[in-house]
């Protein structure tokens, strides 16, 4: 009889999902608790740029010859340099990258020659001004150490 | 002795208006944590210890909410809709034997004044949508009528079946039946005092109490993917809030019901061990987890389901078991 079988099998899937949930309730929760927590950003994820530091001297890697800047389609990298005493070649004095204008391209990190610059991690970024996307990225890897 | 009884009477007042909303707050506290666990989320958890004072600060925001009254809506019907969800469940706890001696009032036609009040219920959803004069909350309010006339008729077999076979519409007597050890109860008493389907019948029991207190999956009242917010689309605030713990403590009547018809109330299930309210709130709190348990396993059903449901299957099988039982009472 259809009627009946069909009331026992629609009566069984039901229990059959019930227990289903059940196993579910008491798995370990997946949740991310996202501003006490944070996600390990994957090696490729591809942030604002930041210098890499020369391990050896301690100073920024960038021999400021200038090609990110000219390589770059929205013009959002300005970098100066200069000639010190008993320093080989040009030392960086500032690096600004303006964020608002990038459009995270990459050509920049391409084009160094000297693998002085890298996509940063950051992924956090909100603010409800214009002047705190202009990063300078010198002071940036002062600070981070 | 008149003082004392009024004493008596106010103290159950005051302590029943205090469960019911304790409980519709904990309760919806309850159901996010569940829902929770049973998406394997976390829940509620910044407000206070586990997030334990969240209903405290969601009723805070319910309450500081203005209580807008919306342009071209009826405005008596508008606002006693949420008192006459609310009046009824509270006062069906009047008649629920908690303990022996913890029942407001032994009336002996208690489950008949319970199933009196549940139907007023099904009155206020219908006056909240009707008088809300939007189109959601009308075509929501129509489903909760039809709905629930569908399954007043099973829920009513079942209990007259068990009626039969109790002999007595006293609560606390049909509890009082139920003791001596969980085999005694009524969902699976093995006596020849009542059918053989009466595990059938707490089933259809449960699906109805469900349906009636339109719990997932049959929140048609409420049916937030499809209808807004069904019959409460147009209440603000407090308004809202008085449904919503409406809406809990007739669940904590439906699962009070079921505990006392079939899980034999606060009679503890092995004989040795004492009676107590203790037991009676242990079973009736597992069948509301089991009603949130429910609400997140299954998708909300058809419509046209729900009622093939109740008038195609429920109906029939617990017409069958009203008779089965009147000829195993005569027989046996």
């Amino acid at each position: 009889m259809p009627y009946f079988s069909e009331i026992y099998t629609g009566t069984r899937s039901l229990f059959v999902g019930l227990g289903i949930t059940l196993k579910e309730f008491f798995k370990k929760s997946v949740t991310l608790q996202y501003p006490h927590e944070h996600l390990e950003m994957p090696p490729r994820f591809r942030g604002h740029i930041e210098l890499i530091k020369d391990t050896e001297s301690g100073m920024a890697k960038c021999v400021c010859c200038g090609m990110c800047q000219k390589t770059c389609p929205s013009k959002c990298i300005s970098l100066t340099g200069e000639k010190r005493e008993g320093v080989k070649g040009k030392v960086l004095t500032s690096y600004i990258l303006d964020f608002t204008t990038c459009s995270l391209c990459g050509m920049c990190v391409e084009s160094c020659k000297f693998g002085a610059i890298t996509f940063s991690k950051d992924y956090n970024l909100a603010s409800t001004r214009r002047s705190d996307y202009v990063f300078d990225l010198l002071k940036r890897l002062e600070g981070k150490k | 002795m008149l003082t004392t009884e009024l004493i008596r009477l106010l103290a159950f007042l005051v302590g029943i208006i205090a469960f019911a909303a304790g409980n519709a707050a904990y309760l919806v506290y309850a159901e996010r944590k569940g829902a929770a666990f049973f998406q394997r989320r976390t829940g509620p958890k910044e407000v206070g210890p586990q997030g334990l004072l969240q209903p405290l600060a969601d009723g805070i925001k319910l309450m500081t909410k203005q209580l807008l009254v919306p342009e071209g809506v009826d405005p008596i019907l508008f606002k006693i809709a949420p008192i006459m969800l609310m009046v009824p469940a509270v006062m069906s706890f009047v008649a629920i034997p908690f303990s022996e001696q913890l029942t407001a009032r032994h009336i002996d036609l208690g489950l008949l004044m319970i199933f009196a009040f549940a139907s007023v219920n099904v009155l206020g959803l219908l006056i909240g949508g009707w008088g809300s004069a939007n189109k959601y909350a009308i075509i929501a309010s129509a489903r909760v009528v039809s709905q629930n006339v569908a399954y007043e008729i099973p829920m009513l077999l079942t209990a007259i079946t068990l009626v039969m076979a109790t002999n007595t519409m006293n609560l606390n007597e049909i509890v009082a039946q139920q003791g001596g050890g969980f085999w005694n109860w009524n969902l699976i008493r093995l006596t020849w005092a009542a059918s053989p389907l009466t595990p059938v019948a707490f089933l259809i029991f449960f699906t109805c109490m469900l349906c009636e207190t339109n719990r997932a999956p049959f929140d048609m009242a409420e049916a937030e993917s499809e209808l807004v917010a069904g019959t409460f689309t147009e209440y603000p605030g407090m308004g809202f809030g008085v449904f919503f713990m409406g809406e809990y403590a007739n669940i904590v009547i439906g699962a009070s019901l079921v505990t006392v018809l079939f899980l034999g109330g606060w009679q503890s299930p092995l004989p040795f061990l004492p009676n107590s309210v203790v037991w009676f709130l242990m079973k009736m709190y597992a069948i509301i987890f089991t009603v949130i348990w429910i609400r997140w396993t299954y998708p909300r059903i058809q419509f046209y389901k729900l009622l093939n449901l109740s008038w195609k299957i429920l109906i029939p099988i617990s017409l069958f078991n009203l008779i089965l039982t009147a000829g195993w009472l005569k027989v046996f």
